[in-house]
């Protein structure tokens, strides 16, 4: 069963100057929302398979749309996050059910590589609802310049029986990252943390 | 200080796109898209009364430009798709209405300059090359950090068209701060996605003299 989506709502976030200094090159950020119906709103259902297969497909559409919208190849892609609200006939497992299984493994083939987890927040929430979608870098978690977050959120949605689902993709980090930590340059790229 | 030349200190350019499949009707062949460009900048007369703002106009206008073609970019459109428009102003705390009253002029005519209006437009133009013959509708406000405004969104040849009278809501986390605006433009390639209220429709404009 494909998601029946109502809206896609992209944003991209482009900072040039912070406190006066050119950030340079400027970050970017993007973020791309996908409104569905919510096949079991309004039910417990000990299955959720068809949130899952959203999930899967989803990773890959919002995935795409985010680097389209940078306008960068999908290696030039650095940090990564997923999010979703579930509207109040869902449940918060419906959020896990499209988050967790499948989502990873086709953003991943959309951003090239992505060895570490991609960070993930989920909630219950209605219409314009907000969601801070947590960011890491794609193949080393431990990369403290790329810790940050995006919000996502669409003013008409999530209705009762509808979720929000939200993924973000940049091709930086914070615009002036100066708190130390695991630098871009020292990406070993194999474990996912480091 | 900027790759605008002058004075402006921008500091962040933000894009809003939407494809709107349906609103629990019947989803028509085409979704309708519609988006918004904002630039946020430092606010130059925040904190201050200063009596004449004017000149700051002409600094913007390369802002207004700048941004429509970064509208056009976002939604992946030519201007000659575009079928609605508007703008709108948030001023952070330590300004006033008026400072978001600046983007009348450099906002709306980039953004008519930019979906192919000219200055002397021929009498009895008929849309292109006369297009954007409608005033730019538009809304301002003072706001903190990820206030939302609402943009009015109209025909781009006439303002009375019902079925693109329409409003598109843009926010940015983050912006303005007390010493920030942010300046908006929006378009949208399209009607309202189940428009069916009757009044003028796109193809009676007939007087070609923004309204009707």
């Amino acid at each position: 069963m494909s998601a029946a989506i109502r809206k896609l709502v992209v944003q991209v976030d482009e900072t040039l100057r912070d406190m006066g200094r050119p950030v340079e090159p400027p970050t970017r950020r993007a973020v791309a929302m996908a409104v569905i119906a919510n096949p079991l709103a309004g039910q417990y259902a000990e299955n959720l398979d068809a949130l899952i297969a959203i999930g899967e497909e989803l990773g890959a559409l919002l995935g795409a749309k985010c680097v389209a919208a940078l306008g960068i190849r999908p290696e030039q892609a650095q940090s990564y996050g997923k999010a979703a609200i579930v509207g109040e006939a869902g449940e918060l497992e419906h959020a896990a059910a499209i988050l967790h299984p499948k989502m990873g493994a086709t953003l991943r083939r959309e951003v090239s590589h992505g060895a570490a987890l991609v960070p993930s927040a989920k909630k219950m929430g209605g219409l314009g609802s907000a969601i801070d979608v947590p960011l890491g870098h794609k193949d080393a978690a431990f990369v403290r310049s790329h810790f940050d977050a995006i919000e996502a959120r669409v003013a008409d949605a999530p209705r009762a029986n509808e979720i929000v689902v939200a993924i973000a993709v940049t091709d930086s980090g914070r615009p002036h990252p100066r708190v130390g930590g695991l630098a871009v340059t020292e990406i070993k790229g194999q474990d996912g943390l480091r | 200080m900027s790759e605008l030349g002058g004075t402006i200190d921008l500091k962040r350019i933000f894009t809003h796109t939407e494809e709107i499949r349906h609103e629990f009707g019947p989803p028509p062949s085409v979704p309708l898209r519609r988006g918004a460009a904002v630039a946020v900048i430092v606010n130059p007369f925040a904190g201050r009364y200063v009596a004449d703002l004017a000149p700051f106009m002409e600094e913007l206008k390369p802002l207004g430009l700048k941004l429509a073609r970064r509208l056009l970019d976002a939604l992946d459109a030519m201007p000659e798709a575009i079928q609605g428009y508007g703008k709108a102003a948030i001023v952070g705390a330590a300004g006033e209405l008026e400072h978001g009253a600046l983007w009348h002029a450099p906002g709306g005519y980039g953004m008519r300059e930019s979906l192919g209006w000219q200055e002397n437009t021929p009498p009895g133009a008929t849309g292109q090359p006369g297009n954007a013959l409608a005033i730019v509708p538009s809304t301002k406000k003072v706001g903190g950090p990820g206030t939302s405004i609402d943009v009015p969104l109209t025909h781009l040849n006439a303002s009375y068209v019902r079925s693109h009278l329409d409003c598109i809501e843009v926010r940015v986390p983050g912006a303005p701060a007390a010493n920030e605006v942010a300046y908006i433009l929006a378009m949208s390639l399209g009607p309202r996605i189940h428009q069916r209220l009757g009044g003028m429709r796109v193809e009676q404009i007939a007087r070609w003299d923004g309204q009707k």
